[in-house]
This record gives structure tokens, C-alpha cells and sequence, in this order.
């Protein structure tokens, strides 16, 4: 298992890896996220997706986010793992797991993490369908490359 | 020397991962404009730009030395 909190992986991801990294005498929640490949996106079938990364720099936005979540919550711990490469329909394409001593806090920050992620993390989704392919440019599935990308300070949410 | 970085869309259409520039004390936005048009890159200017590994604004000086990456939309999680 890796040594760090935060990190980029070509292999299938076990949740247990974050929750491990977390788990505390001090917390009475860990709360996870799992982010899974979806088969249908608005009626449209992906037969499998591609993940690419930035791989130091996701790492080190990952740990960023880590620290933002430390900042707002205060008694929180924090692991993050993305895949990249090759993912089929349900394969885990990431995981979180915090851990604060009381559950809200816990259910707040790893919705906070995600959000952040598809946000400012360099990481990028590669569609394939039956009749083709696309870079996917955001979430939204509306891509932005039309219009002005905001800044990272721009992007922050509190 | 400044390496460049491309991603995503950005390293399909330019059919390069990693290119080098040989420029010093340049901003990003004239090395963008240089490799917009050295490789057919119409969507450069709508992607976020990393020196060394950290977003920066568009009149951050570079120079031979520093990884300058391209950053399109992200798609994570």
C-alpha cells in the first residue's frame, strides 16, 4: 500500500486502502466516497473510459484539498486515490475517505473533496461510445473550452 | 530551455505529450501564442496554465529551466 495520502494509481482501487489511512482513535465517523463508471450518461451508453493525469501535480492537489478540508473543519484526516488509464463500466475511478470525530463534519468535507476534484484537479476523462470518442472538458459534459476558464481563486467556493 | 506539457485534447491534437522551447524570461501568454500557432492549437487559449507544477497567470515570466503545462477543462472524479 502506498506510504502517502494522496495519490494517483494504474490500478484497481480498494477503498479500504483510504479508510485504513484514516481511521483514529479521536473519530467517531469516516465517511466515503466512491466514484464509479457509469454506463448512461442522458441516454447515451460509454462503453469505457480513459483517465488521464498530471500525475505530480493531481498528487499535490490532491494533498491541497486535503489541507483546505484540515483548514475548514479542523479535526479532520484525509485520504484520496484517482485511477488513471483503462476503466470499465463500475470500475472505481476514485475514492475518499475522511474521518472527524463527529459524523456531519465527515459527510461535509468528502463533498467538499469531490467537488473540489472536478475542480482543480489535472485529471481528464476520456469518453468512448459506440460511435466515437471525446475528452470530456468538465462535469457539466458541456465543454468550456468556449468560454473564459475561471482561476483557481475564482473556483473556490467559500 | 523550456519544456511544455500537453494533456487531454490538447496532446491528440498536437500528437505530442512533451515538446521543448527554446526561450528564457518569456510569459506564458506569449509562449502560448508561439505554440497556438507552431501547432495548430486553437483551443490553447481556454486552457489553464501550470509553471512548475502550480497554476499561474497569464503574465508569469518563465524561463529555461521551468515545465510549463497546459491545462484544459479538468474531467476528474
Amino acid at each position: 500500500m502506498m506510504a502517502k495520502n494522496y495519490w494517483i494509481t494504474e490500478e484497481p482501487i480498494d477503498p479500504g486502502d483510504c479508510i485504513e489511512k484514516v481511521v483514529r482513535n479521536e473519530a467517531g465517523a469516516v465517511n466515503t466516497f466512491i466514484g464509479t463508471v457509469r454506463e448512461f450518461t442522458k441516454g447515451k451508453r460509454t462503453l469505457f473510459l480513459e483517465y488521464q493525469a498530471y500525475v505530480p501535480m493531481a498528487e499535490k492537489k490532491l494533498a491541497q484539498i486535503g489541507n483546505e478540508i484540515k483548514e475548514k473543519w479542523g479535526n479532520a484526516h484525509v485520504a484520496i486515490v484517482h485511477r488513471i488509464g483503462r476503466l470499465e463500466i463500475t470500475d472505481i475511478a476514485v475514492a475518499i475517505a475522511v474521518s472527524t470525530p463527529h459524523r456531519a463534519d465527515a459527510f461535509d468535507a468528502s463533498r467538499y473533496a469531490i467537488e473540489r476534484i472536478k475542480e482543480i484537479v489535472p485529471i481528464w476523462k476520456k469518453e468512448h461510445w459506440e460511435d466515437g470518442t471525446k475528452w470530456i472538458g468538465d462535469q457539466q459534459e458541456n465543454t468550456s473550452y468556449d468560454t473564459r476558464i475561471p482561476s483557481e481563486e475564482e473556483m473556490r467556493d467559500d | 530551455m523550456i519544456s511544455v506539457l500537453f494533456f487531454a485534447e490538447l496532446q491528440e491534437t498536437s500528437g505530442r505529450d512533451k515538446v521543448t522551447v527554446e526561450a528564457d524570461g518569456v510569459s506564458v501568454n506569449e509562449l502560448k501564442s508561439r505554440l497556438a500557432s507552431t501547432y495548430e492549437l486553437p483551443h490553447l487559449g481556454h486552457a489553464m496554465i501550470a509553471v512548475n507544477e502550480e497554476y499561474s497567470q497569464e503574465d508569469t515570466v518563465v524561463n529555461s529551466g521551468d515545465v510549463v503545462a497546459f491545462i484544459p477543462p479538468v474531467s476528474g472524479g
